[in-house]
């Protein structure tokens, strides 16, 4: 935008990217512009064996203000890219930047040289060069795709990828529409982080006042007190909140307020893609109910809801199927309760669905703390008190933690983490309506029997919230070099426990993995990122079938900038036949 | 504008929530009753919730909610029958190399491990920048610090001081320190401070810790060794209480102490003043908040003795208005 000296190739390209905004009436794509029919196969969307995509700076404007943009063919989101399984793609990534870009393909199963991690799994994309993808398509389902470096995904580069079955979609449905959910700021990535690095919770607008108190509002004082003793804050929700962001859905805020058509009667269903970088959101539709029928890609038995939560990176589809022609809501609130963005679902362009009140800020309790505070001994005083056994209630003990290496940069060890992948999600533990757990997630159809895990490993995420600081087992991917190593097909369980009073989606590339849920083993939900609630701990099964390097990593963009990350090496055992 | 109205949305859906909180708290009851085969009309909200945390936990028999009764039977099951196989070597190769070679991944691999290594940043904080009315005449004062650096390792340049408005700067210091963090909530502070009024002027070497006690209160602690071989003491709390999210309260106090008399000075063996602070500041952003507030300073034992043999007297009350910014 600030170049003032152009040469007459760009000039040329810059006129014919006008032209081409001009011809399609708006700077998003057509499955993305403010009203939609629904997808078409074909318009706006790139599908074949040959897709050509630019990574460039882009203007963006949302509620009236517009600002700096960094996009992928110069919309936020990027287009639609629509294959099918069993087809080979090409895809030719163009850096017109003036940094080096790249595109990770989340949840498609590529061979590790084209996951598109710079450092790890190619160099990355040098301003000027184009870097050819080739990867053939094995599964379906919905994901997306965005840029693995720096703050450019913050910054609006990603976008949608369906890929249809190569056989019949168990999933019956007669209209469909992409809900990309993301979160934007005016401010840059780099300033936000400065500013929580002066203070951890700059961006908190909502915590507990002495006016609540005399109100009778929030926590008593006995407990406010034993909270702050403990140097604990429980309203400390999300790190970026609604002070500084605008929640969008393709790309639309709540004003644009994107809409989706539908004929009463219609299944409608709903690809729900969380693209943001720092934001969790409770999603719903009020009035209507959400049949739940793939979850990051992979097929579930349906589950009906009315309210779920959908983490960084997650992707949900839903079947709706509204029968009056009247307008719906969508909303995706911040799970904070800071801010929400409402896109429409009507039978016609113009109708606006209702925007909600935001709900009470929900405050964290023991549970987030890793303190799993249900004593049995609270009903049954007969039983011997069994604390002992759990270890020190201690918040640092690191008898609690031995594999974390204890410095400044780990503030708090979960003396009792709980198993939570039973619970409600954060705030959402006493709405009165249906709300989705994972553990009301099974595999639609059983996966083949798989042995018992050979070991188990447990991993910490760890963080000093007031310094700002995030890692895994206490130590940043920069410091901890050594990778976590599996031999090849080895199925192994990892135990990821939560020491921080956050929300962590963690990431494995080049995998999915089972979620151990309660649920046959045969019909344990596939994943490619799992949300593991404050406090508490939820458990993995890996098979680790795909050689080669792969990132994990929280899926908070800062904090995998901060170095919550570690390297996952896939190797034949040395011995083993080949 | 748009703060405003989240807040005002914000108080409303509290309010709403202060009124419906009971009839969910029910709901919800009702909901684990659901789930248990037996349901118990009139359990207490508590004792219900418990009931799910014992499912939960031991998948008791009398309670057979299924969902989770028989959710931890089936992990009990699998946690049995994992195995303790030990881990691989951890490979000393890079898969990448081979593919797209070792000099083109060198560099960005480095760049990848440098990426979420420890992230440089900084911050100007001005605490105080006021104006102090008093019958011994009005002053400015500031009191603020500056950092740059990680998370560990920090460069910090300290300073405070007042200077009389129609008068001269009465006192002026700065000070510059390395900051290294020694543990979660705290920072240990090594550098050198340099007064330079009032006169004679002088240098000291200082030690001291900065931290976050437990109750969210801050503390700022120092040994001074001057150069004249005086050793001097400082210690300051506050803390910020929140009246509502934009209006804070900042009770504040600080102590100085000696372990010598130092005359020329006109410094006290012993506790040689004392100030206590309380500022009300409205934070409509954390970033820029103006305040008013009253300052008290007591000088005590000998530093009131010389100090009133100066003519001056031994404790003073302002009335202070400034602004409180970070940038």
């Amino acid at each position: 935008m600030n170049k003032m000296i152009l040469d007459r190739r760009e000039l040329i390209r810059a006129a014919a990217g006008l032209a081409g905004m001009a011809s399609l009436g708006s700077m998003f794509p057509a499955w993305a512009q403010a009203t939609s029919k629904g997808i078409a196969p074909t318009i706006g969307t790139l599908s074949g064996e040959d897709i050509a995509l630019t990574v460039g700076h882009s203007e963006f404007t949302t509620g009236g203000k517009s600002g700096h943009a960094i996009t992928v063919n110069g919309t936020l989101p990027g287009p639609l890219i629509r294959l099918k399984e069993g087809q080979r793609v090409r895809l030719s990534v163009a850096n017109t930047l003036a940094e080096d870009t790249s595109i990770h393909w989340h949840g498609l199963l590529v061979p590790f040289q084209f996951d598109g991690v710079p450092g790890l799994s190619f160099p990355g994309i040098k301003p000027g060069e184009t870097f050819v993808y080739d990867f053939p398509i094995l599964h379906a389902g919905t994901y997306w795709y965005h840029s693995h470096s720096g703050m450019q995904e913050a910054m609006g580069q990603f976008g949608p990828i369906i890929i249809d079955p190569a056989g019949e979609d168990p999933v019956v449905y007669d209209r469909e529409h992409v809900l990309m959910l993301s979160d934007w700021s005016f401010t840059h990535p780099h300033q936000l982080m400065t500013r929580l690095k002066q203070s951890g919770g700059y961006f908190n607008a909502q915590k507990q006042t002495v006016g609540g108190l005399l109100a009778g509002k929030d926590q008593p004082l006995k407990e406010r007190m034993e909270w702050a003793a403990m140097r604990m804050d429980p309203t400390d929700i999300s790190d970026v909140t609604g002070s500084a962001y605008r929640y969008l859905v393709n790309g639309h805020g709540l004003e644009e307020n994107w809409t989706g058509l539908f004929k009463p009667g219609e299944k409608v269903r709903l690809r729900i893609i969380n693209a943001s970088a720092m934001t969790n959101f409770n999603f719903r539709i009020p009035g209507l109910s959400m049949k739940i029928v793939q979850v990051d890609g992979q097929h579930v038995e349906p589950v009906e809801v009315d309210e779920f939560q959908i983490a960084v990176a997650e992707t949900y589809d839903v079947i709706v199927e509204p029968t009056e022609a009247q307008a719906f809501g969508i909303i995706g609130e911040a799970i904070d309760r800071s801010g929400l963005v409402r896109a429409t679902l009507a039978p016609a362009s113009g109708m606006v669905g209702a925007v909600p009140k935001l709900r009470a800020r929900p405050l964290l309790g023991m549970k987030d703390m890793g303190m799993d505070h249900q004593m049995p001994a609270v009903l049954d005083l007969s039983q011997p008190d069994t604390s002992a056994d759990h270890g020190s209630m201690k918040m640092r003990d690191p008898a609690n933690a031995p594999g974390v290496k204890m410095s400044p940069a780990v503030a708090t060890i979960s003396p009792m983490p709980a198993d939570r992948v039973g619970d409600r999600p954060t705030g959402l533990e006493n709405v009165e309506h249906r709300v989705l757990r994972y553990s009301d997630l099974k595999s639609l159809t059983p996966h083949p029997d798989a042995p018992a895990p050979s070991r188990s490993i447990d991993l910490h995420l760890t963080a000093n919230m007031e310094r700002y600081m995030w890692s895994l087992d206490g130590e940043r991917l920069s410091e901890r070099t050594e990778p976590l190593a599996f031999r090849h097909m080895e199925r192994v369980r990892i135990n990821l426990i939560n020491d921080t009073m956050m929300p962590h989606p963690i990431h494995i590339h080049g995998h999915f993995f089972e979620l151990v849920n309660g649920q046959d083993a045969a019909k344990q939900p596939l994943k490619h990122t799992v949300n593991v609630l404050p406090g508490g701990k939820i458990a993995i099964d890996l098979t680790a079938d795909a050689l080669g390097d792969w990132a994990m990593h929280c899926h908070m963009m800062f904090h995998m900038d901060m170095g919550m990350f570690r390297i996952v090496k896939v190797r034949h055992e040395e011995g083993a036949p080949a | 504008m748009k703060l405003y109205l989240l807040t005002s949305m914000a108080v409303a859906a509290i309010a709403q929530a202060a009124v419906t909180l009971p009839a969910q708290a029910q709901e919800q009851a009702h909901d684990h009753q659901h789930d248990a085969a037996a349901p118990e009309a009139a359990a207490p909200v508590a004792q219900t919730m418990n009931q799910d945390a014992q499912q939960m936990d031991h998948g008791q028999m009398d309670h057979p909610s299924m969902d989770h009764g028989s959710m931890h039977h089936g992990q009990m099951k699998h946690d049995a029958m994992i195995g303790n196989m030990p881990a691989p070597k951890a490979p000393n190769d890079w898969a990448a190399d081979a593919i797209h070679g070792q000099s083109a991944m060198a560099a960005a691999r480095a760049a990848l491990f440098k990426s979420t290594s420890d992230t440089i940043s900084h911050m100007v904080l001005a605490e105080q920048l006021e104006y102090r009315a008093s019958d011994a005449g009005d002053a400015v004062a500031w009191m603020g610090r500056a950092w740059y650096g990680g998370d560990i390792d920090r460069i910090l340049i300290r300073s405070e001081g007042e200077a009389k408005i129609n008068g001269p700067v009465e006192a002026a210091e700065i000070q510059a320190l390395w900051s290294h963090a020694i543990a979660p909530y705290a920072n240990l502070e090594i550098g050198v401070r340099y007064d330079i009024r009032p006169q004679p002027n002088r240098s000291y070497a200082s030690i001291g810790i900065d931290a976050m006690l437990p109750y969210w209160i801050e503390t700022e602690s120092a040994f001074f060794l001057s150069d004249k071989g005086d050793v001097l003491a400082r210690a300051e709390f506050s803390h910020d209480m929140r009246l509502t999210n934009h209006l804070i309260l900042q009770p504040r106090v600080e102590f100085i102490l000696s372990a010598q008399d130092i005359p020329e000075q006109g410094i006290g063996i012993g506790l040689s003043d004392a100030e206590f602070g309380l500022r009300l500041r409205y934070a409509h952003t954390p970033a820029f908040a103006p305040y008013v507030g009253v300052n008290w300073e007591r000088k005590f034992g000998d530093t009131g003795r010389y100090a009133r043999a100066e003519g001056e007297s031994r404790s003073s009350t302002n009335f202070v208005a400034g602004v409180r910014f970070l940038f």
